[in-house]
């Protein structure tokens, strides 16, 4: 299978993008990692005239601390991503949650931008960017504006990313001490999207949980935030009634497409059954 | 569509080629330098017999531009053995039994290849993960692991002088 024919850009600055985005308008997609466009433009899901390529950027790459702000370039692959020390200590759900993406080859060019921009809600960093309170830098024609994680997600290969702007920047606040988290995906192989996955980010006040994010992937036309599965548990003592609360409100907002990986009810009771591992395993971990 | 000249090391030769910007890595290699060991299999990233090298990486070619390749250097499984003599993945494959019908091992290689610089000293259960991205359909992968298994234990020999 061979792409149908397109004008090709390797832009070097986020500018020069920004630029071509303009000039050449609706017909123009960035690529990146382009593990998910180009066999979508191989099947001809996507004919889009020309690509810009913005692998040759090198101010979108890269992991840094700014104060208590973990700063990911959006062009930072998943590899780079498990073998960050500045995430290992501070954002350590983004390295576990990495090593369940792809496979290593894949993971050498998929990048963290790219799979949060596609809005595809097979992607797994959708639901970690709400479930770590991530927000998003887009630059535009008319600069840089930051957009929160929680509220990006629209619908289906719908975000709030317009089709002139290139996603720069993903801002994660670093994990206070003693932060639980888990990122559970059942998956029926490796490479496959989840079947139903959710993330965890959890903090305790003695028996108490004192902070919680619930996030899902895979379940509805976009990563879900559990907000009433979080409320279910936040300032409650964490116990097996409280968790299975908060699983039924999970559930219940829970809206997937039947697939080969299972029909509604399967991967609705699936859903559930990732809430429920991932908050004890975070909980676990929580100090 | 206008061509774009690209210029690319291949298996340590400089090559200069004009290519259509569609063009796959995959397509480059084995049409345009007729280097035919990297196979095509799912052309969709899943099964990894299109497994090469790119500047130190294991890549998927299927997914991948020749186009994005301009200044790199890229070895192939045609790259691997030196003088004649096998490199010590190609050894373990063929030691170990690592094959049978033999359409994936172009991929297997280049990743072992490069797995084993990743983790020169992997467990089992790593070796699983890491050649992870690569399936096999008639071995059931156990003489695989041992391939792995041995180029890892090979690679540590001291050198003879």
């Amino acid at each position: 299978m061979i792409p149908p024919r397109f004008e090709y850009h390797a832009p070097k600055t986020v500018g020069e993008a920004v630029a071509l985005l303009g000039q050449l308008g609706s017909e123009a997609k960035l690529l990146a990692g382009g593990h998910s466009l180009l066999p979508m433009m191989k099947l001809r899901f996507a004919q889009p005239e020309h690509l810009i390529d913005i692998n040759r950027i090198p101010e979108l790459k890269g992991i840094r601390e700014e104060g208590g702000t973990v700063v990911i370039g959006a062009m930072t692959v998943e590899n780079d991503l498990i073998r960050s020390p500045i995430l290992q200590a501070k954002v350590p759900l983004l390295c576990e949650a990495a090593k369940l993406i792809a496979d290593p080859q894949v993971r050498n060019r998929g990048t963290i931008g790219g799979d949060i921009a596609h809005g595809d809600p097979g992607n797994d960093h959708p639901a970690l960017s709400i479930a770590i309170d991530a927000s998003f830098v887009l630059e535009g024609p008319n600069g840089r504006r930051t957009v929160a994680a929680k509220g990006f997600f629209l619908g289906t290969y719908m975000t709030q990313l317009e089709e002139n702007e290139v996603m720069c920047e993903i801002r994660v606040p670093a994990f206070a001490q003693g932060t639980g988290y888990a990122y559970e995906k059942l998956k029926r192989k490796t490479g496959d999207w989840a079947t139903a996955g959710c993330a965890v980010v959890i903090r305790k006040d003695g028996d108490q949980v004192s902070h919680v994010r619930i996030a899902l992937t895979n379940v509805a036309p976009t990563a879900l935030h559990a907000e009433a599965a979080e409320a279910a548990l936040l300032n409650k003592p964490f116990n097996a009634a409280n968790v299975q609360d908060a699983v039924a409100a999970a559930i219940a907002i829970c809206d997937p497409a039947e697939d080969l990986r299972g029909d509604i009810e399967y991967k609705t009771a699936m859903a559930g059954e990732m809430v429920k591992r991932a908050l004890n395993k975070a909980w676990s971990l929580c100090a | 569509m206008s061509k774009k000249l690209i210029t690319i090391s291949v298996n340590g030769k400089k090559e200069e080629k004009a290519v259509e910007p569609r063009t796959l890595l995959i397509h480059f290699l084995r049409e345009e330098l007729n280097l035919t060991g990297a196979h095509i299999g799912c052309e969709t990233s899943h099964c990894g017999v299109c497994t090469v090298d790119i500047d130190g990486q294991s890549v998927k070619s299927c997914t991948h531009l020749a186009v994005q390749c301009d200044g790199s250097e890229v070895l192939t499984v045609e790259g691997l053995a030196h003088k004649g003599v096998l490199h010590a993945v190609q050894e373990g494959f063929y030691k170990e039994h690592g094959l049978q019908c033999g359409f994936c091992t172009p991929g297997m290689l280049m990743r072992a290849y490069r797995f084993l610089q990743e983790n020169p000293n992997p467990t089992e259960d790593e070796i699983r993960h890491g050649m992870s991205g690569n399936l096999c359909r008639c071995t059931g992968y156990q003489n695989i692991i041992k391939a792995v298994q041995y180029a890892a234990k090979k690679l540590q020999e001291p050198v003879a002088a």
